[in-house]
């Protein structure tokens, strides 16, 4: 992609935010008046271990160019060990994509605790950072 | 069981069905002789007016017949070449039923997995780019090649496989690689006494392979992932257990547990269950959910990475019937 292209690329971004850790770190940037993009739209799940991997295939399948799952740190789920199997789940699922021709950072795991409004605003930065520099979801592009 | 009869038969009809094979290894013809005296049975109550492994019944013949003159068309294979899509739509206007038969129709099959290449990729790896293939003039099948005595023509190879009902309007799914005879002759019987469940139905077991098995998942925990041949010896217990990948928690029931019967792992060909949307991402689910759930609290990301690394081709696992039916459906190609 050129850079020029890049520049006017605003990508869609979908992140899935446990509610008792991420969703909070999320509002906490918010009511803090941190500034990130406002490329993601934050769905609240009650355990990021909600997130069923047909949620994050389907998202792609539909056109958006990045997932973000983000959920409580090791020890600190609230239903003792969601976030270790989201955690499996997603590097399982990135080999899966990778096989599938679809760059596996296009999904992104992260522990972000509800005091963390900092880490989420630059989880957030960075990932638009790094989907822009991939450019728009593959599977749409072949649609046209 | 001939062509004549069915256009002569003044008495009452037999049930007429016809068998159709497109991109399919032949094992689903094998399954129909799997019914043994069963059989018997069949052809006492059906006229097979169209099998072009066993009828000689030609295209043509099917193309003169009446629109539903086919009472059952059982259709197995996957759609990859355009003779495959034709013959589909043919039969589908021809036959008041149309039932995807084994997982190739039912959901690609394992020529599915082409969806990993395209026309280009497996024409290479087919005519080309192979030890055993000696091709001087590094010909690939064309749809047109003129010769000496005129032009021949071949069907065109599609880059995507497709399932049946990606192409044609489909009333049933018989799955299984091939349909164990069970569940054959009990979509005759369910034909023949007009007790059909609704369309769009899979007519197998609402339950998974887990539930038939002869053994029973009790720990629901695996320390690592081994192949089948690394094992010492194969214990009575559940092959997850025995850190033997096992699609059984992601696959529909219906086989009656055969493959474990045999002592090995199930690989997934009664496809999606009940209300799944995508076999590979239950499977995902099911085996993130159990690999390594010992001390987990207490691994490095890199042991994680190691645990996740012994999962070989994903796709060959996870998918091996069903990657035509799947979310993304195919390899993005660059």
């Amino acid at each position: 992609m050129t850079t020029k292209a890049a520049a006017e690329f605003e990508p869609r971004l979908i992140g899935f935010l446990c509610n008792w850790c991420s969703y909070a770190g999320a509002d906490l940037a918010g009511t803090s008046r941190m500034k990130y993009p406002a490329n993601l739209r934050s769905i609240r799940v009650m355990c990021s271990g909600r997130v069923d991997p047909v949620f994050i295939l389907e998202a792609l399948q539909k056109g958006i160019d990045g997932v973000l799952v983000a959920g409580c740190h090791p020890g600190d789920c609230h239903y003792q060990s969601g976030n270790y199997k989201t955690n499996r789940r997603i590097k399982l699922l990135q080999k899966l994509l990778e096989e599938l021709g679809i760059d596996p950072r296009r999904v992104r795991f992260e522990y972000i605790s509800a005091s963390e409004g900092q880490k989420f605003a630059q989880v957030v930065t960075e990932f638009v950072r790094d989907i822009k520099e991939l450019g728009p979801n593959p599977l749409i592009q072949k649609k046209e | 069981m001939t062509a004549e009869k069915h256009s002569s038969s003044k008495e009452r009809k037999k049930l007429q069905v016809a068998l159709y094979w497109a991109a399919s290894c032949g094992g689903c013809e094998i399954a129909m002789l799997d019914l043994d005296e069963h059989l018997l049975d069949v052809t006492a109550a059906a006229d097979i007016v169209f099998w072009p492994v066993a009828v000689d019944t030609k295209y043509k013949d099917v193309e003169a017949w009446k629109d539903h003159s086919i009472d059952v068309c059982l259709f197995n294979g996957a759609i990859r070449t355009s003779e495959n899509e034709h013959v589909a739509k043919l039969l589908r206007q021809k036959s008041k039923i149309m039932i995807a038969f084994g997982a190739c129709a039912v959901s690609g099959g394992i020529p599915g997995l082409a969806n990993l290449s395209n026309r280009q990729g497996v024409f290479e790896t087919a005519y080309l780019d192979n030890p055993s293939t000696e091709n001087p003039h590094k010909s690939v099948p064309t749809t047109q090649a003129k010769v000496n005595e005129g032009t021949l023509s071949l069907p065109e190879f599609y880059d995507t496989v497709k399932s049946l009902d990606q192409v044609v309007d489909v009333d049933y799914y018989l799955p299984g690689c091939p349909p164990p005879p069970w569940l054959i002759s009990d979509a005759f019987q369910a034909i023949l006494s007009g007790s059909l469940p609704p369309k769009g139905s899979v007519l197998a077991p609402l339950k998974s392979v887990c539930d038939e098995c002869k053994y029973k998942l009790s720990e629901k925990k695996i320390t690592s992932l081994k192949r089948i041949y690394e094992l010492d010896h194969i214990e009575e217990k559940c092959f997850l257990e025995q850190n033997v990948l096992c699609l059984g928690p992601a696959t529909r029931a219906g086989c009656r547990g055969r493959c474990m019967e045999a002592n090995m792992p199930c690989t997934g060909c009664g496809g999606l269950l009940p209300n799944a949307r995508d076999q590979g991402a239950s499977m995902i689910s099911a085996l993130a959910s159990i690999l390594g759930i010992d001390d987990e609290e207490k691994m490095t990301p890199e042991q994680v990475n190691a645990l996740i690394e012994q999962v070989r081709d994903v796709v060959g696992s996870f998918y091996k019937y069903t990657l035509p039916v799947s979310i993304i459906k195919r390899k993005v190609m660059k």
